[in-house]
Order: structure tokens, then C-alpha cells, then sequence
């Protein structure tokens, strides 16, 4: 299959990516190459075959239920790019001034 | 006395046991030679000499005041995969986007062996949140291969195979999602372990593809791996995928005899295309396996020509949604804020993200996206319960499985980059144990007419890393492929 500018445009939206025109090409064109690729799993028939979503038969543990510490408000916002009043500081999100 | 940066892992700690020398010479006499070799090798993203010093000196400290009661790896350097976390020192993933991240906390399989008294020299790199095969794909520099310095070590984990293999740490952690153990051991030289998924802890692995990320280790020969595994592998309650089962004793032969052992020998990864030297040389070492009493059992795994295309819907899939928190918030640089957050997210993702990372992620959120969920990432994972069945099915007439690593040895810088297809066919004969979850075990078994390392795998079932390291082990006594190393060529 063939992958169109406007679909790579949506992928990338939907993966919160800039792109630029010449990434875009060159994506759609090795994103196709790849799922043509993948397409090779059509000469299958899985109908019956229940899907492995994990290699091990196990099941998800809850862990204990008791308090224990867990990492300082400074190790938190130590990696931020910025931070304010203890916080996380992100720009406004309906745009305008901060 | 040897010369310190030769000695493997057994003689570093058997000679600092007997006060041969002491952890602050041997420290100090690998990290000169990273000082010399660095500029060629570049297997190193981040070196911690003056961390490292200071934890030998403490070690030697203990020696001294307590020799009764020591941790086993007292004093034994190592180095670190940067996507494994280390309290304090930098950890960037190879990528742009954690450019100086420095984590709060020690991954397990890490804090494992520090807990062991070992000490780490630095992290070293690998291709962008260990997506490649090459180590072209870290955004800081490319790791040379120490056999020859104009191909690539090999990936993600070609920072660690190539400083193991240049001998400038006797051993490193790597991690293996699709081959990133096994590839670059292959390439360099080097012997190492991909673990059955669960054995050891992914606390503070830094997530690609959750379902396949294994940690594991590379060492100069399987004695070693065994010893440092013995001590990385186990439950972790802070890992909900990690299995709560107990490690054995990896105890290794003291003969060569593999007598009564069945290998069985799979016709599908030796398929056309492939390098001759490489099939001349696995086919080699099973015959000198049978030499030893094993018996070889053609076997057939029919479905491993589709476990690229599994693994390039599923691991992308799963990196799509893993990567989805690198949103210039909460780590590293934060781009076009000037906007509002959707523009922030969009341009520091894109600008800051590698070439490869972004294909991935594009890939699998198409791959996850509505409408094409079922045709695509349904359909992979239905096929990977096929991959499982064929490993299930081999075990039942076979104790390991040998097959080659990669289809040729270490490529030349560049060979590949514009053609992402035709690197993802590098990983074809490492991604079914992926997919399958079963272990790993990567060991030269030659070299080709250019004099570059040919690699074999043994695959075992689900948690029998023991029997690997049996078999390597006796194959390793009864061969030398494991004791030639590259004499690093300074071209400058």
C-alpha cells in the first residue's frame, strides 16, 4: 500500500511529531516500503489463533497495600525544563499569554 | 602480571581476592586505556572516572576492614547501557530528548550487582532508545567497531560489545529487545546473554517495547556472563512482569563433554543470502559440538520468516505508546513554547527525536490507530502465537536450538542507513527468541576471510539460561575463538 502526504500528516498529529515537507516524503515512501512488507502476515490464516499479548503465562500482582516513600518533590521536577511554585510550568493551552 | 585491561571478570576478582592488585590500579588501568582507545572506539556516552575511582578506593577500604564479609564483585569494574538507569549520572538513551536526564534511582539488574560491589566506569552508547542494529542511530556519535574501525559494532547494545571487546571493561550491561545483545556480540567478538523475558527485572530499563525488553550482559566468555548474571537475575517486586521464580546456581562443566545433549539445527536460518563464511562457521561449531558427544537434529521453525514483519508492527507499537511521556514536561529540553502546549509538544518531539525513533513511533501509531488495529498489530500478535508454538514444538525434541546471529558479519558505516528495510533484515535471525520470549546465548565461533568475529546463538526454553551457559561453557573449553581479541588500530 501506498501512504499519501495527508495520511503521514495525520500519523504525525496523532504522535504529537513536527515534520518536516522533505520527512514527510521520505517517510511515506519508507513507511509503505514497511507495510507492504508487513502485509506479507495476510498469507496466514489466523482466524483461530487467539493472540499473545505476553510470552509468559502469568497474571498482573497488586502489590501490598502500605505506605512506603516514594521519590522527593525535588528528584520529580529535578529533569524539568521548567518549573514554578513547586510545580510543572507548561505553556498556556488555548494559546495566548502565559 | 598480565597486563590488568586483559583479565576477564573471574581473574579481576580472583586476582583482587588474592591482593594481586588492588580495585584503584585496575580502575585507574582501564580507564587510561579508555583515555587511548575512546577516540577510536567511541563506545562510551558518558564516563564517571572520578565516581569510579572514589567507589574503588571505598571497595579496597572494605577489603581491608572487612575481609570476612565482603560482597562477591568487591571492586570489579563494568560498564553501563545508557538506557538503564543509574542514580546520579547522566542517562540520555542516545537520545536528544533526555539530553541531560539524571535519574533519581538505580535500575534493579544494575543495583543488583553495585549491591554485589561492583563499579560502574560510565554508560555506554547505543543507538536511540536502543533502536537499531548498528548504533548509527545514537544521536551523539557512532560506536566504531574495535576490529575495524570503519564498520559499525553492531546494535543497539554496540557500546558496550565493542568496549568489552577493545578490553577497555572487562564486561557491560546491555539490553536486548529484537538482537540488541546477541547482534553486537556477533560483531565484535564478544559473549552475552538475552534473558527469557521476566528473568530480569525492567525496573529502570528505560521502555521501547515492553512485551520484549530484556536486560542482559556481555562479557569476553560465558563463565563470566553466568557469574555476573547469577547475581542480576530474579523477581523484582517493583517489575509486575518480572517471574517470581528462583534463580538456580549457574554452575558451568569442568569438561568439555556436551554427551547426551540434542541440538537442534534449524533449517530456516540458513536461508539464501546469507554471508557463506557465516553459515560455514555456526555449521563448524555444531559439528565441533558433535565432536563433543552432542547430537545435531535438523528441525524446522516454519514461521521465523514472519517474525520481521511481527516485530516491526508489535515493538513499534508498543514504542509508540512507551515514547508517548517524552513531551518536553517532565525530562529533558522543552522546544517552540512560545505557541501553546500543542505546538510545544509537536515541535520538541520533532526536532528532538532521531530519524529512526520518529519512523518507529509513526509506524506503530498507524499501526495502533482506528481502523487498522485488527488488519495490523491484531494480526502480529496472532502470528507471534505461532512463532511461540514452533519454539514449543522444537523443545519437545531438543534441548537448545543453534542458529547464526546475523546473516553477515559487521557491515561498513553507511552501508545501510538510507534503506531502513534493508537493516531491519539484519536482525531476522535474532527477533523469533524476541517474539518467543526464550533466552539467548551469543558466542564467536570464528572469523570471516576480512578477520571480522562470526557469532552462533543457543536458544534455550523459557528460564533454562543454565543449560546455555553449560553448553557454551563446554564448547568454550574445548575451543579458542573467545580468547582473540582485536589490536585497536589508532588512526590519528
Amino acid at each position: 500500500m501506498k501512504l499519501t502526504i495527508e495520511e503521514v500528516e495525520h500519523i504525525a498529529a496523532l504522535a504529537r511529531l513536527e515534520l518536516t515537507e522533505n520527512e514527510k516524503q521520505r517517510y511515506a515512501e519508507q513507511l509503505s516500503d514497511i507495510l507492504d512488507y508487513a502485509a506479507r502476515l495476510d498469507e496466514l490464516a489466523t482466524d483461530q489463533i487467539p493472540p499473545t499479548a505476553s510470552v509468559l503465562d502469568m497474571q498482573l500482582r497488586l502489590r501490598e497495600d502500605h505506605n512506603r516513600p516514594g521519590l522527593s518533590q525535588d528528584d520529580v521536577l529535578g529533569n524539568a525544563a521548567k518549573t514554578q511554585d513547586d510545580q510543572f510550568k507548561v505553556p498556556p493551552i488555548f494559546g495566548g499569554q502565559e | 602480571m598480565t597486563e590488568l585491561t586483559s583479565l576477564t571478570v573471574q581473574a579481576c576478582i580472583d586476582g583482587l581476592r588474592a591482593g594481586d592488585f588492588s580495585s584503584v590500579e585496575l580502575t585507574r588501568a582501564l580507564l587510561q586505556r579508555i583515555d587511548s582507545l575512546e577516540s577510536e572506539v567511541h563506545a562510551f556516552l558518558t564516563l564517571t572516572p572520578d565516581k569510579a575511582l572514589a567507589a574503588a578506593k571505598a571497595a579496597d577500604d572494605l577489603r581491608t576492614s572487612q575481609p570476612e564479609d565482603l560482597p562477591p564483585l568487591t571492586g570489579l569494574p563494568l560498564a553501563v547501557k545508557d538506557v538503564l538507569c543509574l542514580e546520579g549520572v547522566r542517562t540520555t538513551c542516545g537520545s536528544k530528548i533526555l539530553k541531560n536526564f539524571i535519574p533519581p534511582f538505580t535500575a534493579t539488574a544494575v543495583q543488583r550487582l553495585l549491591d554485589a560491589g561492583v563499579i560502574p566506569l560510565g554508560k555506554t552508547n547505543t543507538d536511540e532508545f536502543a533502536m537499531g542494529s548498528s548504533t548509527e542511530n545514537s544521536a551523539y556519535e557512532s560506536t566504531h567497531n574495535p576490529w575495524d574501525t570503519t564498520r559499525v559494532p553492531g546494535g543497539s547494545s554496540g557500546g558496550s560489545a565493542a568496549a568489552v571487546a577493545a578490553r577497555i571493561t572487562p564486561a557491560a550491561f546491555g539490553t536486548d529487545t529484537g538482537g540488541s545483545v546477541r547482534q553486537p556480540c556477533s560483531f565484535c567478538g564478544t559473549t552475552g546473554i538475552k534473558p527469557t523475558y521476566g528473568r530480569t527485572s525492567r525496573y529502570g530499563l528505560i521502555a521501547y517495547g515492553s512485551s520484549l525488553d530484556t536486560v542482559g550482559m556481555i562479557a569476553r566468555n560465558v563463565a563470566d556472563v553466568a557469574t555476573l548474571f547469577q547475581y542480576m537475575a530474579g523477581f523484582d517486586p517493583l517489575d509486575a512482569t518480572s517471574v517470581q521464580l528462583p534463580v538456580p546456581e549457574y554452575t558451568l562443566p569442568e569438561t568439555d563433554s556436551l554427551k547426551g545433549l540434542r541440538i537442534g539445527v534449524p533449517e530456516e536460518y540458513f536461508i539464501e543470502g546469507i554471508q557463506p563464511e557465516v553459515e560455514m562457521r555456526v555449521r563448524a561449531a555444531i559439528t565441533q559440538m558433535e565432536v563433543q558427544g552432542a547430537t545435531a537434529v535438523p528441525i524446522h521453525l516454519p514461521h521465523t520468516e514472519y517474525a520481521l514483519p511481527v516485530y516491526y508492527l508489535i515493538a513499534p507499537a508498543e514504542a509508540s505508546a512507551n515514547l508517548a511521556r517524552y513531551d518536553g514536561i517532565r525530562f529533558g529540553p522543552r522546544l517552540g513554547e512560545g505557541e501553546d502546549l500543542w505546538h510545544m509538544f509537536t515541535e520538541t518531539r520533532g526536532r528532538l527525536f532521531g530519524p529512526e525513533v520518529k519512523r518507529r513511533i509513526m509506524l506503530g501509531t498507524y499501526a495502533l490507530s482506528a481502523g487498522y488495529y485488527d488488519a495490523y498489530y491484531g494480526k502480529a500478535q496472532k502470528v507471534r502465537t505461532l512463532i511461540k508454538r514452533d519454539f514449543d514444538l522444537a523443545f519437545e525434541d531438543v534441548d537448545v536450538i543453534a542458529a547464526p546471529i546475523a546473516p553477515t558479519t559487521a557491515f561498513k558505516f553507511g552501508q545501510h542507513t538510507d534503506d531502513p528495510l534493508a537493516m531491519y533484515l539484519e536482525d531476522v535471525f535474532t527477533l523469533p527468541a524476541n517474539l518467543a520470549g526464550v533466552p539467548g546465548l551469543a558466542f564467536p565461533v570464528g572469523t570471516d576471510s576480512d578477520g571480522m568475529p562470526v557469532g552462533m546463538q543457543l536458544m534455550g526454553p523459557h528460564f533454562r539460561e543454565d543449560l546455555l551457559f553449560q553448553v557454551g561453557h563446554a564448547y568454550q573449553l574445548a575451543t579458542q575463538w573467545h580468547e582473540s581479541w582485536p589490536d585497536v588500530k589508532i588512526l590519528n
